[in-house]
């Protein structure tokens, strides 16, 4: 029996690798063709080589960059600033997201800020928070913090008034105190809507981290950009902005992989 | 503090607002309602859709407010919800996030018992429930009988005085509801409890109840009160029963006069 099993599950195997490599061709080849028509743009004459560098050009600069060790240092500037930012946001707006699902009173205070500071952008909050923060760590931090804070609190306080009331009815018949209800139910009942806020938290603390670098900064990615830019390096631009958009990119999907690890118990729709 | 009974319900009446925090004004759900179950009867609330049964065990389980008139048990007067009045709802209520056993363990969590003491209960009473092997299973990966099988285990595992039960089979399909329906009588003989056990379904009442409450049309009120008497044994050959199959057309007549009321009235 174990014999005849074996070669079946291996020929499995190869047909299922057959199949995921074909999906994931299918998946980037929109990239592929990207590449190519910019290629093709670039050495078409139609837009100069210097709006629109080559890739072989990017490339290049990119691996100077790399060596130069300049990438890497602004790199992790950058990115321990989103990562504060958006941390404490996640932290601090789950509390803010149940508290107000579950308190009517601190509903009642916060929905009004909640609702006005949701739509505005935080970008055009840069130069007073330069006034209030200076020009150090800080202010960057608060402007992710912020950017960050209201879709977790938005995500937080749908999650936790969708909860079925008879999941808390259960809990509180089996002894669980209202504090234990918050932590302990309604905090993993809300976790799929605050996992997907969090994702959002995530895509916008990218966006935050690099467009409050261009204006108040001396390092980090953003101001990179803004250099490189101002010096008339394009080959050199073009590949911190393509290292943005491919770390964002990663970040995004380690962050799904751990959501979807998170919500295993979920049914698979 | 002994009392003769398991659950006292003396002159109970509950509106519900339509809208949110006024008291006063809404639908009468519930209207003078008294009735004393005794201890270790297992109690059938049976109605026409809309009449409050459930209501009324909510009432007991301490999730809504008594409003006016008073609910007791052996614990004394109910105003919260609490261990000792555990509850089985029709849509399972069972934690997603956790497996079953997770699920039956946290009662047990909550009591403050070592977690080993927590495990084997709660394997036993994954056990009674026919369950064993799927203590790693999430609820979304069982079938709607076994979770509903996860759900009493989770409820009996706590060790409640009274049993509380809101049409827990009503989602099931006719033969898993036959299986559950037997299985639970034989629990409840082992380990004799007080049963509130909300139903619409007629012969589901006379199987499983010592007592069945026929409750009118809203309000709610207990309008015929009947003992089975069809003894302490049910299984296969009960359905075929002549006393069975009687009090099954007395009752089903007296529900449909509710219902027909329930039809005029409106709703």
């Amino acid at each position: 029996m174990a014999g005849s099993d074996i070669p079946s599950v291996s020929e499995e195997d190869r047909g299922s690798s057959v199949v995921v490599l074909a999906a994931l061709c299918v998946r980037y080849l929109p990239l592929a063709i990207m590449l190519a028509v910019w290629e093709l743009v670039g050495r078409s004459g139609l837009v100069s080589q210097q709006m629109l560098p080559g890739i072989g050009a990017i490339a290049a600069a990119f691996l100077d960059l790399l060596q130069s060790g300049e990438l890497i240092v602004n790199a992790w500037r950058s990115l321990s600033r989103a990562a504060t930012g958006l941390g404490l946001a996640v932290l601090i707006g789950m509390a803010v997201g149940l508290l107000m699902a579950t308190r009517p009173m601190f509903r009642t205070f916060i929905n009004p800020l909640v609702r006005i500071l949701y739509p505005m952008p935080k970008s055009a909050l840069i130069p007073l928070v330069m006034i209030w923060f200076g020009l150090g760590d800080a202010s960057k931090i608060f402007l992710i913090f912020l950017g960050c804070l209201l879709p977790v609190i938005v995500s937080a306080y749908n999650g936790a008034r969708g909860v079925n009331p008879f999941i808390i009815w259960s809990a509180s018949s089996l002894g669980a105190s209202k504090d234990e209800i918050l932590r302990e139910i309604i905090l993993p009942a809300a976790l799929p809507d605050i996992l997907s806020g969090c994702r959002t938290a995530l895509a916008f603390s990218f966006i935050l981290m690099v467009s409050s670098e261009f204006v108040i900064a001396k390092d980090g990615l953003g101001f990179l950009i803004g250099s490189l830019g101002d010096g008339g390096n394009y080959p050199a631009m073009f590949a911190v902005i393509l290292s943005v958009a491919g770390t964002g990119f990663v970040a995004d999907r380690l962050f799904g992989s751990f959501a979807s690890h998170r919500l295993r118990w979920k049914e698979q729709a | 503090m002994t009392a003769d009974f398991g659950i006292k319900i003396e002159g109970v009446s509950h509106a519900y607002s339509s809208g949110q925090g006024q008291r006063a004004a809404g639908t009468l759900a519930l209207k003078q309602t008294d009735l004393v179950i005794h201890n270790h009867e297992f109690h059938a609330l049976l109605g026409p859709s809309g009449c409050g049964k459930s209501t009324l065990l909510y009432l007991i389980g301490g999730f809504i407010p008594v409003q006016t008139g008073s609910i007791s048990t052996q614990k004394g007067p109910v105003t919260a919800p609490g261990p000792d009045r555990s509850i089985v709802f029709q849509n399972f209520a069972l934690f997603p996030w956790k497996t079953v056993l997770e699920n039956v363990m946290y009662g047990l969590q909550k009591k403050g018992l070592p977690d080993a003491e927590c495990r084997d209960i709660a394997q036993a009473h994954i056990k009674l429930v026919q369950l064993s092997g799927f203590e790693q299973a999430y609820p979304s990966q069982l079938s709607g009988g076994m979770q509903q099988r996860a759900a009493i285990a989770r409820t009996l595992a706590v060790d409640p005085d009274i049993l509380l039960m809101d049409e827990p089979f009503g989602a099931l399909d006719a033969q898993t509801r036959r299986v559950m329906q037997e299985e639970l009588r034989m629990i409840w003989k082992r380990r004799p409890k007080t049963v509130v056990f909300v139903t619409h379904d007629v012969h589901e009442a006379v199987f499983l109840a010592d007592r069945i409450s026929i409750m009118s049309a809203r309000p709610g009120r207990i309008e015929h009160q009947i003992e089975t008497g069809l003894g302490l044994e049910r299984d296969e050959s009960t359905l075929t029963d002549r006393r069975f199959v009687e009090l099954g057309e007395q009752i089903w007549r007296l529900v449909r006069e509710q219902a027909v009321l329930a039809s005029r009235g409106g709703l």
